[in-house]
């Protein structure tokens, strides 16, 4: 069983330390924004500024933008399993490929209409998160780590073999959704869907961790048998979380697919996962702001460091390092609603 | 020994232990009864802290049964013990660190309530209301410890020693148990907090009808609140009764002791 | 070829690629065994052996040519200078984590295994690079059966490196203070011996395997790229857990083991080589879900 937790010696008694403000959903920000008014007024303009992004930056930038965003759901899925819950997910890249593939088939195939795809593709996340987590969540850490590393190589690999996947070369001339009349086919139109997407996953992660199941998530990653000796079943919040953030990732592999046309087997490596995760912890550790932030950062900084080639992975690489020997416990989202 | 009390609430019965080659429990049979005050105590290295893990589900005793309320509970892990009626607290305080004294009582409160992520993400009115009743109701298990609202909402590891411990027992409480295990809660308590102690206990007998399993190596203490004392030696069950038999029995003064004669070791 | 001859062939590659498996296990189980950690940049020790390996024997092949000797002052190049990078990681990344959340610690072994990888990829720029030491094809031929003697000779140094080792930790006392280590570190501190020096000597040894592994495995495949280490991390992984994680005899024979399964597998109708790794996964799983402990290992009944 894990540590036995504070010895009588490491306690003070008598005196009380000074109380500490509580953070909200922004963070250390909120030294600036300390009233809702303030609050509110900051979330408007970021949300008018982004609205504004495309005609004010050109087509490229808006490409680039969108894929931030997309980046952003996946972080923010990957957040709920590696930040909220505290489970090393290596693999995360299957689940963005199950919504990609389930929309890539169905459409091309079987000629499916694109919005009935959805809730197919949520179901098949549902029944990936179960397959994989339900024997491995009892796992200690660093075994769980590696299993779902390999169930990521197993499904990248799968994709890769199978026929229905298009082998290799993958899925191609996949349609672009109509929604009402309008054709959903520009880069325009995909950044709006996009940033769209972005705010429910947002607004459903931060009621998430100001509930019931968020409370338990810390519970279980702050101790997990005073957890399980309190009366929660840590196997299956634990399992809630995988399948939560599962539920994220393949909405994201959804709309990559079809803002993309075309999907292949390269997109859900292992780097792929990697980037993911450095995402949540880079800009980010945990907290939705700086999950965000770490999506932008991983995304953007490639196109700023163009002329750096693979260099710039190094770079990513050694910024985790050093991020993680110099403010570990960033990654450690202290109190309640600072996520 | 080997006869049940009638009407027990918790029934061990030939319960034994073992790790790794040494024998931890041997063939115990204890009971505690519906709303009573039971001591487990002994010298260290017994078996006690053992004895409570193999009723709350963390140790899988090799032989034996444990019933409680009717039902058996080798057969489950250990958040189903808890959602049977069985709280506990820890040896070292156990509150989880980094998140608030209300909080941590808040998580007592899981295994009796329900809404999940749908509600959570829907923010139901359904789900508003039980969040509202689990804040109601945890703090009401901190005010019946006695810690006041001032410290509600502050990080758990900032109180001081006595109220951490105090918040611990607020959060068995709030998982509405039928059985109340505290693992040593005196130790590193001063007098003073010790007689509180000894009134928080009869209280959550008297108000909230909880019976309390304590292991508890201060005597005076022991004494003075239990109705009934069992010491647990070297994994065996040497006696239980009354306070004032087990200070009078010859068998435990020399198990504390060895074959020393001293009373005054037992006497209050 | 009849069934025999196929089997006896698909036999000898397995114990090969087998040695090649338990001689990186060996590396994670030793390390798992004192720190409790899974290395993960373990496997890219590996790859780095083998760099280090090709770029040695571009230097000696001048002085002793690139044959037996060249390669064979290869592989002691790569165990020095892999082994001094294994303790350089543990001092400078995992020694300042081991008090700090588990999920930090696992998160650091990635990003090292991250800048490991990254390192190589920018220097060779991705690119596949080709390790011919002249080692000839020549063999021997046992009834249709066909060994090379590059099989035999690298199967041989595996064979006499894990000797070696288990006489390291049988005789001498640093292998049985590592053990000692292994069972009960806080113990061992309060005996007086000095912990953070056998870590070290641990990771020194582990890694050097690793590195020792690499050098032979670009000899004997030919050619060597900056990714080579992912999979034959996760591969020694599965073979440390099949034979119990933790012990040392279980790593040798779980590599064993997993390399026979791979070789017989491929000839598996249905398998064949674009499945092989799924195998290996497939059989990881079921290992940690049904039987964690492996063949050898204990089970952890932990104290509360």
């Amino acid at each position: 069983m894990p540590g036995p937790g504070p010895r009588p010696d490491e306690l003070r008694s008598g005196e009380p330390r000074p109380d500490e403000p509580r953070p909200s959903v922004w963070g250390g920000l909120t030294r600036y924004l300390d009233t809702p008014a303030k609050r509110t007024t900051a979330l408007a303009a970021i949300l008018a500024f982004m609205v504004a992004a495309p005609f004010l930056f050109g087509p490229y930038a808006t490409v680039i933008l969108t894929n931030a965003l997309l980046y952003t759901i996946l972080a923010l899925g990957l957040n709920v399993v590696v930040g909220y819950a505290g489970l090393l997910d290596l693999g995360y890249a299957a689940f963005f490929a199950v919504g990609a593939y389930t929309v890539g088939i169905l459409t091309t195939d079987f000629h499916w209409n694109f919005w009935a795809t959805i809730p197919v593709a949520i179901l098949a996340a549902v029944v990936a998160g179960v397959i994989i987590g339900g024997p491995t969540l009892r796992l200690r850490s660093d075994y769980l780590a590696i299993v779902t590393l390999g169930f990521g190589e197993i499904v990248r690999i799968s994709a890769r073999n199978l026929e229905i996947t298009g082998a290799a070369s993958g899925i191609s001339g996949i349609e672009q959704p109509w929604l009402f009349g309008w054709h959903i086919a520009t880069q325009t139109d995909f950044y709006f869907v996009f940033l769209v997407l972005v705010v429910i996953a947002v607004v459903c992660s931060a009621r998430l961790a100001n509930s019931r199941l968020g409370r338990a998530w810390l519970y279980v990653r702050h101790d997990e048998d005073a957890a399980e000796a309190m009366g929660i079943d840590r196997v299956r919040v634990k399992l809630a979380a995988y399948v939560i953030g599962a539920i994220y990732g393949s909405i994201g592999g959804v709309f990559f697919a079809v803002n993309l046309t075309a999907i292949s087997p390269q997109s859900f490596s292992f780097q792929q996962s990697t980037l993911f995760l450095m995402a949540v912890i880079l800009g980010g550790m945990g907290k939705i702001p700086g999950v965000i932030l770490g999506a932008f950062i991983v995304v953007l900084a490639p196109e700023l460091l163009r002329d750096l080639g693979s260099f710039r992975l190094l770079i990513f690489a050694v910024g985790l390092l050093l991020i993680m020997l110099f403010r570990p416990s960033g990654i450690w989202p202290a109190r309640r609603g600072g996520r | 020994m080997s006869n049940h009390l009638p009407g027990a609430l918790l029934k061990l019965t030939d319960v034994t232990l073992g790790f790794a080659g040494n024998t931890v429990l041997q063939a115990v049979n204890f009971d505690v009864p519906g709303e009573s005050i039971v001591s487990l105590i002994g010298p260290n290295g017994a078996g006690k802290t053992s004895l409570f893990n193999c009723i709350t589900g963390f140790y899988k005793p090799q032989q034996g049964r444990i019933e409680f309320a009717g039902t058996q509970l080798l057969p489950l892990k250990p958040f189903q013990v808890t959602r049977t009626g069985i709280a506990r607290t820890f040896q070292n305080v156990r509150l989880f660190r980094e998140m608030s004294v209300l909080e941590n009582v808040m998580s007592g409160l899981h295994c009796r309530t329900h809404v999940g992520a749908f509600g959570a993400i829907l923010r139901l009115p359904s789900q508003r209301r039980e969040e509202a009743d689990i804040r109601r109701r945890a703090g009401e298990c901190l005010s019946f410890v006695g810690i006041p609202a001032e410290e509600w909402e502050r990080e758990s590891s900032t109180l001081a020693y006595g109220h951490q411990r105090r918040v611990e027992i607020a959060r068995a409480l709030a998982s509405e148990p039928k059985l109340l295990l505290l693992d040593e809660p005196a130790a590193g308590l001063n007098s003073g907090e010790k007689q509180e102690l000894v009134r928080l206990i009869a209280r959550i007998k008297a108000e909230r009808g909880v019976a309390v399993l304590l292991i508890e190596h201060d005597t005076g203490l022991v004494m003075s609140i239990s109705e009934r004392v069992s010491v647990l030696d070297h994994g065996l069950m040497i006696a239980e009764g009354t306070p004032k038999q087990i200070q009078a029995d010859p068998k435990v003064i020399e198990a504390y002791l060895g074959a020393e004669d001293a009373e005054a070791a037992l006497a209050l | 070829m009849t069934i025999f001859n196929l089997l006896a062939q698909q036999l000898v590659n397995g114990l090969v690629l087998g040695s090649f498996y338990a001689l990186v296990a060996l590396g994670y189980t030793m390390v798992f065994g004192v720190v409790k950690l899974l290395n993960f940049a373990h496997g890219d020790l590996y790859m780095v052996g083998a760099f280090v390996g090709f770029l040695a024997l571009s230097g000696v092949s001048g002085m002793v040519g690139a044959g037996w000797a060249g390669v064979g002052l290869s592989i002691l190049c790569a165990m020095v200078a892999v082994g001094v990078l294994g303790v350089a990681i543990e001092r400078i990344a995992y020694q300042p984590m081991l008090k700090a959340p588990r999920l930090s610690i696992l998160i650091t072994a990635l990003a090292v295994s991250l800048v490991l990888q990254n390192s190589l990829l920018t220097m060779t720029n991705g690119q596949i690079v080709a390790f011919s030491p002249k080692l000839g094809f020549a063999g021997i031929n046992l009834d249709g059966v066909f060994i090379n003697y590059k099989q035999i000779v690298l199967a041989g140094t595996a064979a006499v490196l894990m000797i070696a080792l288990e006489l390291f930790v049988r005789r001498t006392q640093y292998g049985r203070a590592m053990r000692a280590v292994s069972i009960d570190k806080d113990m061992c501190e309060l005996m007086g011996i000095d912990v953070n020096r056998i870590i070290a000597v641990t990771f020194f040894v582990g890694s050097a395997l690793a590195g020792a592994a690499g050098t032979m495995a670009g000899a004997y495949y030919g050619s060597i790229w900056y990714f080579m280490g992912f999979l034959i991390g996760l591969k020694a992984f599965t073979a440390a857990v099949i034979g119990g994680i933790g012990s040392i005899p279980g790593a040798m024979l779980g590599g064993l083991i997993l390399g026979l399964l791979e070789s017989f597998g491929t000839q598996i109708p249905g398998i064949g080589s674009e499945w092989k790794d799924v195998f290996s996964f497939s059989v990881l799983i079921l290992v940690l879900v049904f039987k964690p402990t492996g063949l050898l290992g204990q089970s952890e009944q932990e104290r509360m």
